[in-house]
């Protein structure tokens, strides 16, 4: 016997997180460390067991390794059950067909029967991209009191930052009547933070209908809300006022970080009525040497810290050498920079090498050359597995490919603006 | 070693450890910022390929019960073998409680009954190390011993430190030819680990020759009363470990994990992990005021003050203008705002108050026991 599940959620998880440029080169956005210790998907799965949700589907697609190894059969989060639990959801194929998710309200079509076994009265949609703390369970009430048949979370954004979401008008009882997609010219704030809540007999119906118009992109945000608006469907628009970061840039993901370095952090990941869980890396408490000092800092287990930091996130097991320094930066699992190295914001990758007497971040902020849309923030990213060598000068907008070598370097300065290919030459 | 089964001996109340043991066995004694002794031994099976371990517990055990649970941590949530817990029980004509370490194994001879592996490994369960014990088996099976006993030359240590332990004597093949347990006047530096290998028939008969005898001591009437009639060998440990018998040990020991070497061996051999209980903590937070040096800091640690020679556990808090040196701060202490602590111990959830100095000597470290508010 099943205990019948009132809502259950189902987390896309399947977006590639594109203008993360070499951060999601080899994984998936929800992947993507955060925090010191978290991956993004965290919050989403974390907020879920939280709200008391207990039954998700994960929808993966793009590089889902990491991913999958990541969530597991959702231990840390306490979703390895008899009755429910996590479930990851990958295409398969289907008789002499198979495909991949089209888009959002295709990959959620796709796993109909998934639902329908469960057949619970109300489904969550939630995106693993987000950072934030969320009770889901609290939207579900307006929901239900709104006799609502889709709630759309949204959270107020400044008038200039609208053109770049889904923008929600509604009514002033908070009735949605229109949905603008990146509006040029937006008549609200309410900006669409990808989370909604279904009724579940009328989602599917829209599902499939949305299945059969061969011209859908099949997104939720394009093609299900606009065509549930103009059937007058009762939706409303549900506002958010806590912590809530798409950190789809590196500008954004880097400031979010920081933002952790704070005193008094907006995002309080200390909160022990709402714990963001990670499966938990095995390692010894991390280590101060006495040259070592810290400050305005995040540190993880199993580090090891002869150098000074100041103003950064490091990840579990990095080793920080004597006469380091690190500023305004994010150094994820596993890394080692050697000693004597000056790193200036900067974004360095798992299992890296920083040489000694390494210099990163210095001089002018010069848009890269290649890609001047994701990287023109003053922020240089080197890509995970990359070892740079001794003695190496890098700029700004720089960006260094994943599993770069010495041989990749043709010489010992790398301007701002410029790019380290791995098997490439130096441009 | 597929073909071994490991049985934990947690001890009883310690009076060497003071306040720390008052509310757990020593086994269950907080070590290094983020483990309990236990931790130790156990992971060392786990890593061996041990699948199947007994843990015999009496005083104290609900917080090593809560500690170890199913067995997660350790891998050891199995369908067949896994973790196994023995607190006394009620019996026929057993009255419960556990008389010595024989009789508590003899009352849990169907664990040894029901199993099908040839070897049994027994070991106390505080003693910090890191080592596999495939190496003794070998050696134990080389020898023809009936019973291995591991033990360490502990040089270093005065007569005093040393009548703690159990001292051994071997001649050239390695064979004990005496055992004393924790002599006044020690006539040599080997200690016993308190770690013993004995092939799981042979620990059944012995055990209930035990019991028809009515002795209940493993060391006292197994070991000491068969040094003749038995070939007990000894096998030489050179590698890191520690008994946590008395306070000044307890101290000692963790102050040494501050030395980068002994880390490097205890937890960072490869896949020789040292496992325990996660809680899910935030990784530690530096603000502006921040100090630290030479210290051990686990996750969840907020930190505004002084910190120097100190291990500070999961979620420690230290306020402004706050100077800790040379001490041990357990779990979800609270340190406010000008606090001076030297050569402390805080037990778990303990608070110290604004303005407040407690200072301690190395030999002689001022103890707080648990949520004490000072």
């Amino acid at each position: 016997m099943m205990i019948r599940k009132e809502i259950i959620a189902l987390l896309l998880a399947g977006g590639q997180g594109s203008r993360l440029g070499v951060l999601t080169k080899r994984i998936a956005k929800p992947a993507v460390l955060f925090g010191g210790k978290y991956r993004i998907i965290d919050f989403s799965l974390s907020n879920c067991i939280n709200s008391g949700i207990d039954t998700v589907g994960v929808l993966t697609q793009y590089q889902p390794l990491k991913l999958n190894s990541h969530i597991g059969i959702g231990k840390p989060w306490d979703m390895d059950r008899m009755n429910g639990g996590l479930t990851i959801l990958s295409p398969y194929l289907k008789g002499e067909i198979g495909e991949w998710y089209l888009g959002t309200a295709n990959a959620v079509y796709q796993n109909i029967d998934y639902i329908n076994k469960i057949s619970p009265k109300y489904v969550i949609i939630l995106s693993g991209d987000h950072v934030y703390k969320m009770n889901y369970s609290l939207m579900l009430d307006f929901h239900k009191e709104k006799g609502a048949e889709a709630t759309i979370s949204v959270i107020d954004v400044p008038i200039e930052e609208a053109p770049r979401y889904g923008i929600m008008n509604t009514d002033d009882k908070g009735r949605i009547y229109e949905f603008e997609e990146k509006p040029e010219h937006p008549k609200s704030t309410l900006a669409s933070m990808g989370v909604y809540i279904f009724t579940w007999e009328v989602l599917r119906d829209y599902l499939i209908e949305d299945n059969g118009n061969p011209d859908s992109d099949h997104d939720f945000g394009k093609n299900i809300i606009p065509e549930m608006l103009r059937d007058g469907r009762s939706m409303w628009a549900y506002k958010f006022t806590g912590y809530w970061r798409d950190v789809g840039t590196i500008q954004a993901y880097w400031e979010s970080n920081m933002d952790l370095t704070k005193t008094v952090p907006k995002l309080n990941l200390f909160d022990p009525a709402w714990r963001i869980y990670t499966p938990n890396p095995v390692k010894p408490p991390h280590y101060i040497a006495p040259c070592g000092n810290v400050k305005r800092s995040v540190i993880a287990e199993g580090c090891m810290i002869y150098g000074r930091v100041r103003n950064s996130v490091i990840f579990p097991g990095v080793y920080i050498e004597e006469g380091s320094v690190i500023e305004d930066s994010i150094v994820m699992s596993n890394s080692r920079i050697c000693a004597d190295s000056h790193l200036n914001k900067c974004i360095i990758g798992e299992h890296v090498v920083v040489g000694k007497n390494v210099r990163i971040g210095t001089g002018e902020n010069i848009p890269n050359e290649l890609k001047p849309g994701m990287y023109n923030s003053g922020i240089t990213v080197v890509g995970e597995d990359a070892k740079i060598p001794d003695g190496t000068e890098i700029g700004r907008n720089v960006v260094i490919d994943i599993g770069a070598g010495p041989e990749d370097f043709l010489s010992q300065t790398v301007p701002s603006g410029k790019s380290i290919v791995k098997g490439g030459k130096c441009q | 070693m597929k073909n071994t089964i490991g049985i934990i001996l947690t001890g009883g109340k310690k009076r060497e450890l003071k306040e720390m043991t008052i509310k757990r066995a020593s086994a269950a004694i907080p070590v290094g910022g983020k483990y309990r002794a236990i931790d130790f031994v156990l992971s060392s099976m786990v890593n061996s390929g041990i699948t199947k371990v007994g843990v015999i517990t009496q005083y104290n055990l609900r917080s090593l019960m809560d500690h170890l649970g199913s067995g997660k941590e350790w891998d050891l949530d199995r369908r067949h073998g896994g973790l196994y817990i023995f607190p006394p029980s009620l019996s026929g004509d057993d009255t419960g409680w556990y008389r010595g370490t024989a009789h508590a194994m003899y009352s849990n001879l169907t664990f040894l009954k029901r199993s099908d592996e040839d070897y049994v490994i027994i070991a106390s369960g505080d003693c910090i190390y890191n080592m596999l014990f495939d190496d003794v088996l070998k050696y134990h099976i080389e020898k023809n011993a009936d019973i291995t006993i591991i033990y360490k030359e502990m040089e270093g240590l005065s007569q005093k430190e040393l009548s703690r332990f159990g001292i051994l004597e071997v001649d050239n093949d390695e064979r004990i030819i005496d055992f004393q347990e924790k002599p006044l006047h020690p006539a040599s530096t080997k200690c016993s680990m308190g770690i013993y290998i004995i092939s799981r028939k042979m620990l059944m008969s012995i055990l209930e020759d035990c019991a028809a005898h009515g002795y209940y001591d493993f060391v006292m009437d197994v070991i000491i009363k068969r040094l003749r009639t038995l070939r007990i060998y000894g096998y030489k440990f050179s590698g890191y470990w520690r008994s946590i018998n008395s306070i000044e040990a307890y101290y000692k020991c963790n102050m040494e994990l501050l030395q980068p070497e002994i880390r490097e061996e205890l937890f960072l051999q490869g896949d020789r992990k040292i496992f325990t209980k996660v809680r899910s903590e935030v990784p530690a937070k530096y603000n502006e005021e921040a100090e630290v040096r030479n210290s051990l800091v686990a996750d969840g640690c907020i930190i505004e003050g002084f910190v120097e020679n100190s291990v500070l556990f999961r979620g420690v808090t230290v306020g402004k203008n706050t100077i800790i040196r040379d001490s041990i701060i357990m779990q979800d202490a609270v340190i406010e705002d000008n606090v001076e602590l030297n050569c402390v111990i805080l037990d778990k959830n303990v608070r110290i108050t604004k303005g407040k100095t407690l200072k301690g000597e190395k030999s002689w470290p001022v103890i707080v026991g648990k949520r004490i508010v000072v």
